[in-house]
């Protein structure tokens, strides 16, 4: 359900539009979009650290990169500004990254962000149905993440925005629909007809093995006839 | 015998089953809406002089909600039934006119809220003086918020409110000579006579 998103392609729509990594549509496609995505994160630190006033501590993780909210992009103006001081042979290294300026962060509110995104992965969108709302480009889709987002930052629980949701476009909206006497079928259904194959399956069998347990055996001269058969 | 019978009655009701399902429009999400009270809302007409409009002004009468863009294309088909059935029932259309100016509208970037107001107001009115105007008014929408509230995820989109403010129809996409008289008119006539 959720594979076919990648974070930077939910809160930074815009950019995903501009570099064109929107709409891998693979998990594997996503780990290495993931991954590359690390890796550059990963590389941008060490660059800037190594220009900033401290030296970079040699183990910069990868993962710190991305949860972090970036120290480095407060590091890289003042390095562009006043040349830093010189830590180690790195230090010959143009003032400004040469993969260019660092992005911005794409939120203010992260954990808001992740909620909206974790929630709009379970919500339908309308216009393309089959694509979550987290993953589609949709206008309208568009328009609900922000009255998610809105109705998320006025402290509303995710419950309470489904049913927003499902108060005005119906269960429709909901990839997970409520268990209630309406979608009994829709939840057990496949359950019902596994048990009734099974059990249809097990009375064929017993009946074929009863069958067989009752068919009168061979006589003696049917079982000659049968090795005459076989000979020839 | 019997045995060919089983297989051949699975088939065929699988065959019903299928056909039932190929009339079926997926896009058509019935709507959770119908028989509850249309959501109040209050926003600035097509009229700059006429202020603003909210459904409650409507109590009492039995009238139809017509969500529409100058930018839609199925709209202008429609848009002639609407225009014929306005002149000849004496039904009350309000035309809301849902996220007029689009991102992809060069000229509306950078505008600042009420240029944008002003530039959807003219192209509106420019497209319904070629068209024809069956609105008794029309209310502009501009960020689609009350489009999410309504449930809109397609234009046009109708809706049939009654004389107490309730829901009673929504149709998705353009209304046909046969929903008007099948569905909308009877049902018209039903709530007025109520």
């Amino acid at each position: 359900m959720g594979a076919l998103n990648t974070p930077s392609h939910f809160v930074g729509l815009d950019a995903a539009r501009r570099s064109g990594v929107a709409g891998f549509g693979l998990p594997t496609r996503r780990a290495l979009a993931a991954s590359l995505s690390l890796a550059v994160a990963g590389l941008f630190q060490l660059t800037a650290a190594a220009q900033g006033p401290k030296p970079a501590p040699a183990d910069v993780s990868a993962s710190a990169a991305v949860t972090t909210p970036l120290p480095a992009a407060s590091a890289a103006p003042a390095a562009a500004v006043a040349p830093a001081p010189v830590s180690s042979g790195q230090a010959v290294a143009p003032p400004t990254s040469p993969l260019g300026p660092e992005a911005a962060p794409m939120t203010d509110e992260p954990v808001l962000e992740a909620r909206l995104l974790k929630l709009s992965e379970e919500l339908r969108c309308l216009v393309c149905q089959n694509e979550s709302l987290a993953s589609s480009r949709a206008e309208l889709a568009d328009d609900l993440r922000r009255e998610v987002r809105s109705l998320l930052s006025e402290g509303k629980t995710d419950q309470q925005v489904k049913s927003f949701l499902v108060e005005r476009y119906g269960d429709f909206v909901l990839y997970r629909p409520e268990l209630k006497p309406m979608t009994w079928l829709l939840w057990f259904g496949p359950f019902v007809l596994l048990l009734g194959a099974v059990s249809g399956l097990g009375w064929y069998l017993r009946q074929r093995r009863k069958l067989a347990d009752t068919a009168p055996a061979m006589s003696d001269a049917e079982r000659a006839r049968v090795d005459q058969w076989l000979k020839d | 015998m019997k045995k060919f019978l089983i297989p051949l009655g699975l088939f065929f009701g699988l065959v019903i089953f299928l056909a039932l399902g190929l009339q079926r429009d997926p896009h058509e999400i019935p709507s959770p809406l119908i028989n509850k009270p249309a959501p109040a809302f209050s926003l600035p007409t097509l009229d700059p002089k006429a202020g603003t409009f909210s459904p409650a002004e409507m109590q009492g009468r039995v009238w139809l909600l017509n969500v529409w863009a100058t930018w839609c294309v199925a709209c202008r088909q429609e848009h002639p039934l609407l225009v014929d059935f306005a002149q000849r029932h004496q039904v009350p259309i309000v035309g809301m006119s849902y996220k007029e100016i689009q991102p992809q509208d060069v000229q509306a970037q950078g505008m600042d809220a009420t240029a944008k107001l002003q530039f959807a107001r003219e192209r509106s009115q420019v497209w319904l003086s070629r068209y024809g105007n069956p609105y008794v008014l029309s209310v502009m929408d501009l960020d689609g918020r009350v489009g999410i509230q309504y449930g809109v995820y397609g234009v046009p989109e109708t809706y049939v409110i009654d004389k107490q403010g309730v829901i009673r129809y929504k149709a998705v996409g353009e209304v046909t000579p046969a929903i008007l008289a099948s569905k909308v008119l009877p049902l018209i006539q039903k709530l007025n006579a109520s």
